[in-house]
């Protein structure tokens, strides 16, 4: 017979108490009672000498102060003077390095989605696809969401801005820095080729982009910096195409790259005779990106023009490298080709995502 | 025109969006003192305004000083419209008017509405300027310091010695004795206005009201001290009765005392007499119930562990005027005493009055509140008197109010307190002060007030104890006991008839008396289960509900070594014959011997060790001490028998005559005890425990349950009532596991009953951890000392290493910042006292960290490597129940700290229900205190309790309203190492 319900629990410290574990259930979306049911199978109740209803309160209480804790994580700076939670800074960094922290399943998702309402209401689908929560998924979208708005106005570096913000440690910081740059462009990696890839290649290829075909690679002081390519430079580009288009270039770049390799790669042959191509598919590429549509499709041009074909001739990693380094270099000692600064800055680059992305 | 009082708002931050259309804030504030009232330009569009205002200046009487509050109020430009109230802080300017207090309060205070909560922060500075009073016959007593506890005797001495240049923060050097004032006026939420004002509007006027009444309360208390020849209050405890329609009772007791800095002359004893009038005593309908346990004395103390030095001078002229009968009470608010205060203890006494309230008409006049008092303590006097003492200790009194019945609780420890200390002024460091003399009867066997069973002291063999002893106070220090302490609960649930005035009162009357007796037996039992044989910190209290009273009982249970080893439990049946029956008592008897058994295994109870240990270690023969007020059966002449005194197992008998009794039974065996690693106590610390470490973590916990509407029965109240408090502890434990081994100290249970099959129970208290492998013996001679605070240091050197050779550089990673941070902003402080006491800056890297905040800029610049967010971080404020945290030293007292809040609201649901509004609302509390003891530029707050915490809800109207008050002493901590290291 249940003689009594208990009608109103709370627990206050002076110095609040919060449990990683039970902020981890949180931001992952569980109920309470799931979070409980996780923590009785955890073990920590024999530890404790505690019972099922302990847990029960520690956690709702515990998830009602992550509640409250919320809207102060939405702008972290706030958190460090607040006066409402007594917080030491180690675990106030805690708090908001995990608060931001995402699922590389679900930003795989949205990476290079706008960031829409539009793309919010189909995160049910990208729930069910992940199995990440609702919850989190919602977190997760808005947390890109936010920190996109808040840097987008924003002059200076992009990591820097993140960094001042929303005090996120370096490396997450230039994951959002990342994510902000793809929704910005709108780079499409949902493709089926594409999926391959992990969000950490792209975070890498989005750092190499922001590093070099920034308007902010070249000057740092202006909006946006870090967030557009550098329409100069995109122009610029077209230039390259001289490469494919003269003849006697092409075939003298092709005779360089080929005296170079020539011993050192088991896959020679088939360099040399997919030489033009692969250099065609480089360069076209370079040339398009003045399109807005075709700045989106980087990726996957990279992959269908150059990966694709190089991985059908077995080619590996090393072999990769070595034709990448002597095929940018070689384009120096063409004396007729004169834009060796714009070549550097797209090879450079272009070598280094394609060798992140060359992999199975 | 003594005062003139100066505020200064600078700026406002993280403000709410008042203007939708814009997301901003066009802000301004009034700042009121009086009737006079200052506004600052209006700052607009910013949600973080900088108003850097001149300074508004008031001048006022010093009377107001004292009771009026500064009310800062923030608000929405609106052209159009009224002005919106985004909120508003209260400031008491109290804690500047002493000269030794706070000089200036400034600070970021968080901006508070009725029904909002915390909406932003605003940085204020206020000053006062004095001018000396020339006016003898003033209604105000400023520079009174008040002081919820004021701990004379340094309570973590056995952890470390304070280096003896640091200034002490005071010496007592007179008690005057007990002072009281009630102020009365009508509750603005029952006036008839109320039902035009909006909640907003009630709910500050009330808050406003109380500020008001207990600014009015302390200043007629400080007069009051000055006229007795005082400067201080200790153990000032302040409490508000909503008595509803018949209006709103504050009212405060304390000890009036002298005290002084030390190294200051003793001045010349005061001896004003306070001229009190006697009260007529009004007659009134009710009837008392009262309840006389015994008790023992508690003798000398042990003067030869190097603290003598801070021995007060005592002159009591408060128990003079008592010891010639006049109307002075002879009692101190007080738990604590320093060595030689107490010499006997006779029991606790306490006394219970149920009463009819009616419409106080008569606000300047509270005769009828006053006379009720008067009579309980003179009740609690010849009490005390019976049991053969002159003076009560550790008192205290309460309320509980349900509809227009009231009862009246107060109840102390009668004690006789030493008379060479109050003569002489100094203490008598030749004689032998022994561990066991408080705890020999102040009365003889023959003439003794009630049935007692005495017994011979253990550890002198040479006087009579009782068997066991209940008392209000602190263990005190020189006592010795057997391993270590716990909490003991007796947990009682009642029904009564839903009555009406009249019959109401007298049907609670009629239920004191047994209810009393039950806790009072409950108490017992677990204490022989415990086998234990003392309890300190002994606090009953009994709450009223429309249909039932509970009653709670928690104290401290421990085992002295100069009584008795409790006898076993032993259970009788009535019926001989009944087989079944004897099965199952001899079942449960087998029961009781193992819980007992494994209780003292759980508690390390040893105490033939412990006698041996006292036999062999070389205490001279008791030295007889003059005794001026009682004769005690000193002319024992029998011969010690100390283990006959051991050996004598005289069982306690438990019969059982029915099944109620049977489950009473069930119910004191299923107490469960703490888990392994956790102990709790209500006293300040855990006798037995004695390596503390300074982790203090206060936590409030609010519970309420709802009775189902099944039949209700005693029992069934009793049991879910029962269960109610033992998960409670239960979720206590598992909160602070982090912190193992630890203990819960000053765990302090209140309970009412706000509505009918409702109720509600608050808990306060410090989780403090202490450090298992210190074999640290209970008492440490004086010469160990400083071989103690030695190794301390040494230890703590470890941890400064990378902080000492140059300040600025911190190590980027692998510290543990948690301490860290702590010790940086305890050094910040310590290095701006140091900067106080040094006023040459001779040390070039000190004085150039003066300013204080680089060092916490460095030190999050370590945690975050580029980006620093700190450049206003907040100071981090402990605080704690008790009257110290371990290992530091109070360097300063700031003032006491007194404040109310009403939180309302009619959007429960969407707050998260009722759990969801009180857990925030607590959480606000918290943070007001903080930052109010953080402006007054403390770092602690001390003596810290909830006294109130009234919640109802409306849940039909989507509707809650919660009353907090709460208190404490704000005060400048820093860690002994610290400051053994600056010197």
């Amino acid at each position: 017979m249940e003689i009594m319900s208990v009608e109103l629990d709370v627990f206050v410290g002076n110095t609040t108490i919060m449990d990683e574990e039970v902020y981890q259930f949180w931001l992952d979306g569980y109920t309470v009672s799931d979070a409980v049911k996780v923590r009785m199978e955890g073990g920590v109740l024999e530890e404790c000498e505690a019972s099922a209803e302990v847990l029960q309160s520690d956690t709702m209480d515990q998830y009602r102060t992550f509640q409250m804790c919320e809207r102060l994580l939405h702008t972290p700076a706030k958190l460090a003077n607040q006066l409402l939670f007594q917080i030491p800074p180690h675990r106030q960094a805690m708090l908001i390095e995990r608060y931001y922290a995402f699922d590389s399943a679900f930003v795989r998702e949205v990476l290079g989605k706008k960031l829409s309402k539009g793309t919010k209401k189909d995160l049910d689908d990208v729930s069910l696809k992940t199995g990440i929560t609702l919850k989190s998924c919602r977190r997760q979208f808005d947390n890109f969401k936010r920190v996109f708005k808040v840097v987008e106005e924003l002059k200076g570096p992009l990591v820097e801005n993140i960094q001042t913000h929303f005090l996120l440690s370096d490396k997450l910081a230039r994951d959002y820095a990342a994510i902000v740059f793809f929704a910005n462009n709108r780079f499409e990696t949902g493709k089926r080729k594409l999926q391959y890839l992990s969000f950490q290649d792209f975070a890498f290829c989005a750092g190499q982009l922001i590093s070099n075909w920034t308007v902010g690679a070249v000057d740092n002081m202006v909006e946006d910096m870090d967030v557009d390519l550098d329409k100069e430079f995109l122009q610029d580009l077209k230039d390259l195409k001289i490469l494919i288009t003269d003849k006697d270039l092409l075939d003298q770049h092709k005779s360089l790259v080929c005296t170079a390799l020539r011993g050192k790669t088991k896959v020679y042959s088939e360099m040399e005779a997919n030489f033009k191509n692969l250099s065609r598919g480089l360069i076209n590429i370079a040339a398009k990106l003045t399109n807005t549509k075709d700045v989106r499709d980087l990726f996957i041009d990279l992959v269908e023009k150059f990966i694709e074909p190089c991985r059908s001739d077995r080619w590996t990693a090393a072999d990769m490298k070595l034709f990448l380094i002597h095929y940018t270099n070689s384009a120096h000692i063409l004396d007729t080709f004169k834009h060796q600064v714009t070549w550097d800055r797209y090879m450079g680059v272009i070598k280094s995502c394609i060798l992140k992305m060359y992999h199975d | 025109m003594p005062g003139k009082l100066k505020a200064k708002i600078l700026a406002g931050r993280h403000l709410p969006v008042m203007d939708r259309a814009s997301d901003l804030t066009d802000a301004f504030v009034e700042v009121k003192f009086g009737n006079t009232t200052f506004k600052t330009d209006v700052f607009p569009k910013s949600l973080n305004p900088q108003w850097n205002s001149e300074w508004f200046k008031f001048e006022v009487d010093d009377e107001d000083l004292q009771d009026e509050p500064l009310q800062i109020t923030v608000l929405d430009h609106d052209t159009y419209s009224a002005n919106d109230a985004i909120g508003k802080v209260y400031i008491d300017i109290d804690p500047l008017l002493s000269t030794e207090a706070a000089t200036v309060i400034s600070g970021w205070f968080p901006i508070y509405d009725t029904i909002h909560g915390i909406r932003g922060e605003i940085s204020v500075l206020v000053k006062v300027e004095l001018f000396s009073d020339s006016n003898r016959f003033r209604q105000s007593s400023c520079g009174v310091k008040f002081f919820s506890v004021f701990c004379n005797t340094r309570d973590a001495l056995h952890l470390s010695c304070p280096a003896p240049s640091i200034p002490r923060c005071y010496r007592l050097a007179a008690v005057h004795g007990f002072v009281e004032e009630l102020v009365v006026n009508e509750d603005p939420e029952h006036q008839w206005i109320d039902r035009i004002r909006t909640p907003r509007a009630s709910n500050e006027a009330r808050q406003r009201l109380i500020s008001l009444m207990s600014g009015e309360l302390q200043r007629k208390i400080g007069l009051k001290v000055l006229e007795m020849g005082g400067n201080a209050v200790v153990g000032y405890l302040q409490c508000f009765d909503l008595e509803g329609e018949s209006g709103l009772v504050v009212r405060a007791i304390g000890t009036a005392c002298t005290l002084e800095k030390p190294g200051s002359l003793p001045p010349s004893a005061p001896s004003a007499s306070p001229s009190m009038e006697t009260k007529e005593c009004v007659p009134s309908p009710g009837r008392r119930s009262t309840l006389a346990s015994p008790v023992l004395s508690v003798g000398s103390s042990q003067l030869s562990q190097g603290f003598s030095l801070s021995v007060p001078a005592l002159s009591f002229s408060g128990m003079t005027l008592q010891l010639q009968g006049g109307a002075e009470f002879p009692f101190f608010t007080f738990t604590r005493f320093p060595p030689g205060f107490l010499l006997h203890v006779g029991g606790v006494v306490s006394a219970r009055s149920v009463k009819l309230l009616d419409r106080i008409y008569n606000p300047d006049e509270p005769e009828t509140r006053d006379a009720w008092w008067e009579e309980i303590r003179q009740e609690i006097k010849s009490h005390a008197k019976a049991l053969g003492c002159h003076a009560v200790v550790g008192y205290s009194e309460s309320t509980s109010i349900c509809d227009e019945v009231c009862i009246l609780s107060a109840a102390g420890t009668a004690a006789v307190l030493d008379p060479t200390l109050m003569q002489e002024g100094c203490l008598d460091d030749g004689g032998e002060h022994r561990y066991c003399v408080f705890c020999h009867v102040p009365y003889d066997d023959f003439n003794s007030p009630f049935p007692a069973h005495l017994a011979q002291c253990c550890t002198c063999g040479r006087h009579k104890v009782p068997d066991v002893l209940f008392t209000t106070i602190e263990l005190p220090r020189e006592a010795k006991v057997s391993g270590k302490g716990c909490l003991i609960q007796a947990r009682l649930c009642r029904l009564k008839k839903k009555a009406q005035g009249e019959a109401s009162a007298t049907a609670v009357s009629n239920l004191l008396p047994f209810m009393e007796y039950e806790l009072h037996t409950q108490l017992m039992n677990k204490l022989k289960l415990r086998a234990m044989n003392a309890l300190f910190g002994l606090r009953v209290q009994i709450s009223l509900g429309e249909n039932m009273v509970v009653g709670l009982a928690s104290a401290t249970g421990v085992y002295l070594n100069a009584l008795p080893s409790p006898g076993g439990v032993q259970i009788a049946g009535k019926t001989p014959g009944d087989t079944a029956q004897e099965q199952h008592i001899s079942n449960m008897q087998r029961k009781i011997n193992d819980t007992i058994a494994g209780n003292k295994e759980l508690y390390e109870i040893n105490p033939l060790e412990v006698a041996e240990d006292v036999s062999g270690s070389p205490i001279p023969e008791p030295q007889r001490r003059p005794r001026l007020f009682r004769s005690v059966s000193e002319s024992s002449t029998e011969v010690p028998e100390l283990d006959l005194a051991y050996g004598r197992k005289d069982a306690f008998v438990l019969e059982i005559d029915d099944t109620d009794a049977l489950e009473d039974m069930h119910s004191l065996l299923t107490d469960a005890p703490a888990p392994s690693g956790f102990y709790s106590c209500n006293t300040e610390v855990m006798p037995g425990i004695y390596s503390w470490t300074s982790a203090v973590q206060m936590f409030t916990s609010v519970r309420m349950f709802r009775l189902g509407n099944a039949n209700l029965t005693n029992q069934g109240v009793n049991k879910a009532f029962n269960d109610l408090c033992e998960d409670l502890l239960k979720s206590l434990y598992f909160k602070v596991r982090s912190m193992v081994p630890c203990c819960l100290c000053h765990l302090n249970f209140s309970v009412a009953v706000p509505e009918e099959e409702l109720v509600q129970v608050t808990v306060t208290a410090a989780a403090m951890t202490f450090d298992k492998d210190a074999a640290l013996t209970t008492t440490l001679p004086a010469a160990q000392i400083g071989m103690f605070v030695y190794f301390l240091s040494l230890k703590v050197f470890t941890w400064f290493q990378p902080l000492s050779p140059a300040l600025s550089v911190f190590p980027a990673s692998s510290v543990d910042y948690g301490s860290f941070a702590d010790r940086c902003s305890t050094l910040v402080e310590l290095i701006k006292v140091k900067a106080q006491t040094m006023r040459r800056g001779s040390i070039k890297t000190i004085s150039s960290l003066e300013t204080g905040s680089p060092l916490l800029r460095d030190r999050s610049r370590s945690v975050r490597s580029t980006h620093s967010y700190s450049s206003n971080a907040v100071t981090v404020v402990k605080m704690t129940p008790l009257s110290f945290i371990p290992n530091t030293r109070i360097i300063k007292y700031l003032g006491i700290i007194n404040m109310f809040f009403i939180r309302e609201t009619s959007s429960l649901r969407e707050e998260g229900g009722v759990s969801g509004f009180l857990h925030g609302f607590i959480t606000e509390v918290f943070a007001m205190v903080r930052a109010h003891v953080a402006a007054l530029g403390g770092n602690a707050v001390l003596s810290y309790q909830m006294k109130e915490c009234v919640f109802m809800e409306n849940p039909n109207k989507n509707q809650a309203q919660c009353l907090i008050n709460v208190s404490g002493d704000a005060v400048i901590l820093v860690r002994h190492t610290e400051v053994s290291r600056l010197h």
